[in-house]
């Protein structure tokens, strides 16, 4: 039995901040209701068929505690005999969801469809919001050198000798695909988000801009720098790779992942259940993997996992045709690229997360309906989406479609 | 749950420990601890302590107590051998009985509610420190002389007496934090500034009047932690709090790399802690602190510098049978960046010096020196009038004259033989048939400098480190003419002027320039080898050298490496060395001479030091094939061995001096307790095994002597 993807569905993203960001007075909760609305409207499935809620959250506390998936389950209007479930692999959240989804589909465990996707609202939950042992807790983080993202960013940058203006390069690149997929309605699985009063509170990426260039990147501080000297993470990061002589402080807000705020799912089921959905599978999960790395670095474990992926699948690179690698940092998509030898032209070809933004428990499943709608639109069959992950993991899945 | 039983002691007990007596209705409870030189907090203590403030919490004629102390200190610090003794049962429980018992006694003596006051007339450290938490109110004589805080984490422990939990509740969690990382001690005016106590007073009288007034103005008092109206200052565990913990976690592991697990453990009590009624907090510090207590870092540190640089520093290493000698007015002979330095050492403990330079200009240039470094110090406990009276003892000559009534002559002249000889001569005509001599070098060996003196039996090395007023360390060499009363003389005047004196026999390189050399050396080879300079100089500080190899070869410069080897003839060189110097000349014929021309192997610019990018072709980095661990145990069980052989060859009189010099002298790894602590900080049959390995990979530098293979450990 194989596990399909028969629809996807994503909101458009919204700065994650509470004081600027269009989106912060909606609750996730809300946010995640309207999107399953908004999915049934757009499908017309029955939803006894569905069985299963599965969210990807990263910081599941206050809006997010409480099990957000089971809570959004019971209020979409979809019935009550929907079970959910939140899961957290950080910024990985999202595609494990799927991934568990299509887990639980081959195995025959599920025997009817499952949603899953991501959710999180940055603005009103924001990172670290959860206090987790692993940042916080001096027993955990003082003997693994734990830093935060950003330097593990810089940190890959300073190691494989990526220069601020590579950085920025793609960074640029990012924003000019993001803008010219939304002007040409590429993003064909997007909605705009409409409050209980069916007012519009946004109906674009919030955060695309048409004018970014190197010359106004090249204007903006570095993030981490600050962080570095107050907390001596460039030392504790350093003291892990000690050939490394200096971290050069080389992300900044404009070649980094935005915060934003955001959610998306998908519609999984096996090819059996086509009927009963009364919908047509639009393409097959090939295969999955999750790598675990060394966490100092942290964010290269992309180019692991899609290696793993492709090995499950019998693959090689050339085998795919084209690539999501989550937009974290610049600096991880460079590395990406250049560890498994794939061209700029194939990855991330509508831009990504530096561009849109990155809603930690929900990006997975964005890029992952990106990626499907963009072969669909190129008439291409096969392509692959990964994500790096807190903590030092990374995350694959290969998609085929059908 | 730990359960705890507070074991009965008696008035025989009780009276060895303090006495009470009650004025207007307040119990007086004065400290004074008969078989002990000073106050020490241990269970008995805090037992007694407890009997007295329970005596009186159910009687109403009582209002409140003032706890003072009869000796000169208020309470030092922990009985640490009170604690080393129940460690060695090899049984922890032991230690968890104890911390717990000894906090649970505190606890209840916080929930009697009638106020508490401390007077803090003296010394008030660590466990003496914690101690006061119990009251409710700290007042401290306002006497300069007078250092509270909490420096546990210096000898690898933390302040597991209450100081970890309740802390934060005083002060806020930052300034905690950075209290008690940093292992700060402080004078009562700063610490009324940082919030550890409430109030100073004049004298003991003044004292004792706020102490009852607080009694007079509070009936009841809550310890913060107990009141549920109390707010942390500056905010709680969550969100602020737990941030300020998240960016400590981050400067710790930088400052310490991880070599002090007892910092992570004193931030999990507090980040823990935070959460936990008090009750709860301590028992968690009690089981971390027989966590910290069995760590070999607190073992190795306490030994090192708690006991035996306590030892060091009252001259306890002084030959017997020679009376102590009080040092009036000291020679220093050369006013450059030595002499001036060691002028301000002798000026600032109250003895006269005479500066003598060729001209009378040179001289007072030297003096200034003092004046630059006493000015910054105006408003630390520094005042103008202070100064003033400082300074007046430096007088500022160029006449050998001078010298005729100093009780000691302190040469200081360059690094040069021949001047050496002349200067001796000349200042042995005028000064006093027993006045000692000594040379300040670093490198001559003394016999043959003593060979110009009329008196070799009363010349004598003593080699001070640069810069004067900030290094601690005096290395005593001992000449084979010197005489041993001598020797305790020069230990009585390295002692007065408050630094800390090590013996050696006089040797090449005598005991701290032979063995600070091994850094740089093998740094140079493990760049010949192929690795990373930035890995070098990292891998070495994590493993707890203050300056990496290469780094340090800048600071003391290439040139001088150069000229130092070629003072012994280069078919006699070892291998290692005739390596070094290959690498050292590859450098020195471009011009890189170290950081005084701001080109080493770093280059020095106003943005800081970045590696010399040249460095890297002359000697590509390569896959070396060794590990992390391997490049850093060739550096420092190279520089054990040698500490070993120095020991055994007799230059080092003690083990004890060996790791005393080795911290202070230059920079080896503290939380090791010195180089040759570190032989048991490795294991010594592990440390044999491990030099044998690198003997046979990497040459003859590292063969293990017979008589360390004999040795089950080094203490």
């Amino acid at each position: 039995m194989d596990a399909f993807i028969y629809d996807t569905l994503r909101t458009v993203r919204g700065k994650g901040s509470a004081a600027k960001g269009a989106l912060s007075v909606l609750t996730p909760e809300y946010i995640g209701r309207y999107l399953l609305q908004e999915f049934h409207k757009k499908n017309q499935f029955d939803p006894n068929q569905i069985e299963e809620l599965i969210l990807g959250c990263v910081s599941q506390t206050l809006d997010q505690g409480s099990d957000i998936a089971k809570t959004i389950a019971m209020t979409s209007g979809y019935g009550t005999h929907i079970s959910g479930y939140t899961v957290n692999r950080f910024c990985g959240s999202g595609l494990e969801a799927i991934n568990q989804a299509a887990a639980y589909l081959k195995s025959g465990y599920k025997t009817k469809a499952v949603i899953a996707g991501g959710i999180e609202s940055m603005s009103r939950v924001p990172m670290g919001a959860d206090f987790g042992a692993y940042f916080f807790d001096p027993a955990v983080s003082i003997p693994h050198n734990v830093v935060p993202q950003g330097i593990s960013a810089d940190l890959i940058a300073s190691k494989y000798g990526y220069s601020r203006a590579e950085l920025d390069s793609l960074a640029v690149e990012s924003n000019k695909r993001a803008y010219h997929a939304q002007e040409n309605g590429f993003f064909k699985s997007r909605i705009a988000l409409k409050d209980f009063n069916g007012y519009t509170v946004l109906d674009t990426d919030e955060n695309i801009r048409q004018d970014t260039t190197l010359e106004s990147l090249s204007k903006l501080n570095s993030s981490f720098e600050k962080l570095a000297q107050m907390a001596g993470y460039d030392e504790v990061a350093l003291d892990k790779y000690p050939e490394v002589e200096k971290l050069e402080f080389l992300h900044h807000p404009g070649n980094s992942s935005a915060i934003v705020d955001g959610a998306a799912i998908m519609l999984l089921g096996t090819q059996e259940m086509s009927n009963a959905l009364g919908m047509k599978p639009r393409a097959k999960i090939v295969s999955t993997a999750v790598v675990s790395t060394e966490p100092t670095i942290m964010l290269t474990g992309p180019a692991p996992a899609s290696r793993l992926a492709l090995a499950r699948a019998g693959m090689s690179v050339s085998d795919i045709d084209l690539f999501e690698v989550n937009e974290a940092f610049a600096s991880v998509v460079l590395r990406f690229m250049e560890d498994l030898g794939v061209p700029h032209q194939k990855t991330n070809v509508n831009g990504g997360a530096i561009a849109m933004g990155h809603p930690l428990g929900a990006t997975g499943c964005m890029i992952l309906g990106t990626l499907l709608d963009e072969l669909e639109r190129r008439n291409l069959s096969t392509g692959l989406a990964t994500l790096c992950i807190g903590g030092g993991m990374g995350i694959a899945t290969i998609i085929e479609r059908v | 749950m730990l359960t705890y039983k507070i074991s009965p002691i008696s008035q025989e007990t009780i009276d060895l420990l303090l006495h009470s007596e009650i004025k207007e209705g307040i119990c007086i409870i004065t400290i004074d601890m008969k078989e002990e030189p000073t106050n020490l907090f241990n269970l008995n203590l805090v037992r007694a302590y407890h009997s007295i403030i329970h005596k009186y919490a159910q009687d109403p004629s009582i209002k409140g107590y003032i706890i003072r102390s009869a000796k000169k200190e208020f309470i030092a610090g922990a009985d640490l051998r009170e604690m080393f003794a129940l460690g060695q049962g090899d049984d922890a429980q032991d230690v968890l009985q104890f911390g717990y018992q000894l906090h649970m006694m505190l606890r209840d003596i916080e929930k009697v509610t009638k106020p508490k006051v401390c007077i803090i007339n003296g010394t008030c450290l660590g466990g003496g420190y914690e101690f006061t938490l119990s009251t409710n109110y700290r007042i401290s004589l306002n006497s300069p002389k007078i250092k509270i805080g909490l420096p546990e984490i210096q000898l690898g422990l933390f302040p597991a007496g209450g100081g970890a939990s309740k802390l934060p509740y005083i002060i806020g969690i930052q300034n905690a934090v950075s209290f008690v990382l940093q292992a700060k001690q402080v004078i009562p005016e700063l610490a009324l500034k940082e919030g550890i106590i409430d109030a100073l007073a004049a004298d003991e009288a003044e004292a004792m009047l706020k102490a009852s007034t607080f009694i007079q103005e509070n009936s009841e008092v809550l310890a913060p932690w107990d009141n549920k109206k109390h707010r942390i200052p500056g905010g709680g565990l969550f969100p602020g709090g737990a941030q300020i913990i998240a960016g400590a976690n981050g400067n710790f592991s930088k400052m310490t790399k991880g070599n002090i697990p007892a910092g992570t453990y004193y931030l999990s009590c507090v980040f823990q802690g935070l959460q936990l009624p008090m009750d709860r907090a301590v028992e968690l510090e009690s089981r971390y602190l027989v966590k910290a207590f069995g760590t070999k870092q607190a073992k190795h540190m306490i030994r090192t510098l708690f006991l035996n640089l306590q030892n060091a520093k009252k001259g306890k290493n002084k030959p017997q049978g020679h009376s102590p000698v009080k040092f009036n007015k000291v020679g220093v002979l050369g006013a450059g960046m030595m002499g001036a330095g060691i002028a301000y050492a002798a000026a600032i403990s109250g003895i006269q010096v005479v500066l003598k330079d060729t001209t009378k200009e040179n001289a007072e240039k030297g003096k200034s020196y003092s004046h630059t470094i006493l000015s910054k110090r105006l408003g630390k406990g520094m005042t103008e009038e202070k100064m003033k009276g400082i300074l007046g003892l430096i007088h500022p000559t160029e006449s050998y004259q001078d010298l005729k009534d100093c009780d000691i002559i302190i040469e200081a002249v360059f690094e040069d033989p021949k001047l050496k000889y002349q200067i001796i001569q000349e200042a042995e005509a005028v000064i006093g048939e027993n006045t000692l001599f000594s040379s300040n070098t670093s490198t001559l060996p003394i016999t043959h400098l003593s060979k110009a003196s009329k008196r070799p039996q009363q010349f004598i090395g003593l080699h001070f480190f640069s810069p004067v007023d900030k290094m601690q360390l005096v290395e005593i060499i001992v000449g084979q003419e010197t005489s041993e009363k001598s020797v305790a003389n020069a230990i009585d005047f390295v002692t007065q002027i408050g630094k800390i004196p090590i013996v050696v026999n006089d040797s090449r390189g005598f005991y701290t320039s032979r063995v600070f050399g091994i850094s740089p050396n093998e740094g140079a080879l493990l760049l010949q080898e192929g690795v990373h300079p930035a890995a070098i100089d990292r891998i070495a500080r994590k493993r707890g050298l203050m300056v990496g190899p290469l780094q340090v070869t800048d600071e003391v410069s290439l040139e001088l490496v150069e000229k130092v080897a070629q003072t012994t003839p280069k078919e006699h060189w070892p291998e290692e060395q005739k390596r070094h110097i290959e690498v050292i000349s590859q450098l020195t014929s471009k011009g890189r001479l170290g950081k005084k021309v701001k080109k080493g192997f770093y280059d020095y610019t106003e943005e800081g030091k970045r590696i010399w990018p040249e460095l890297l072709e002359l000697f590509p980095p390569k896959d070396h094939g060794m590990t992390e661990k391997t490049i850093g145990d060739r550096i420092m069980h190279r520089m054990a061995l040698e500490t070993y052989r120095c020991l055994d060859e007799k230059v080092l009189r003690t083990k004890e001096d060996g790791d005393i010099g080795s911290i202070f002298g230059f920079g080896f790894a503290p939380h090791t307790g010195g180089t040759l602590s570190y032989i048991d900080f490795v294991g010594l049959a592990q440390f044999v095994k491990e030099c044998d390995e690198l003997a046979k990979q990497f040459g003859p530098r590292f063969e293990v002597p017979d008589s360390l293979r004999k040795l089950k450990s080094i203490y």
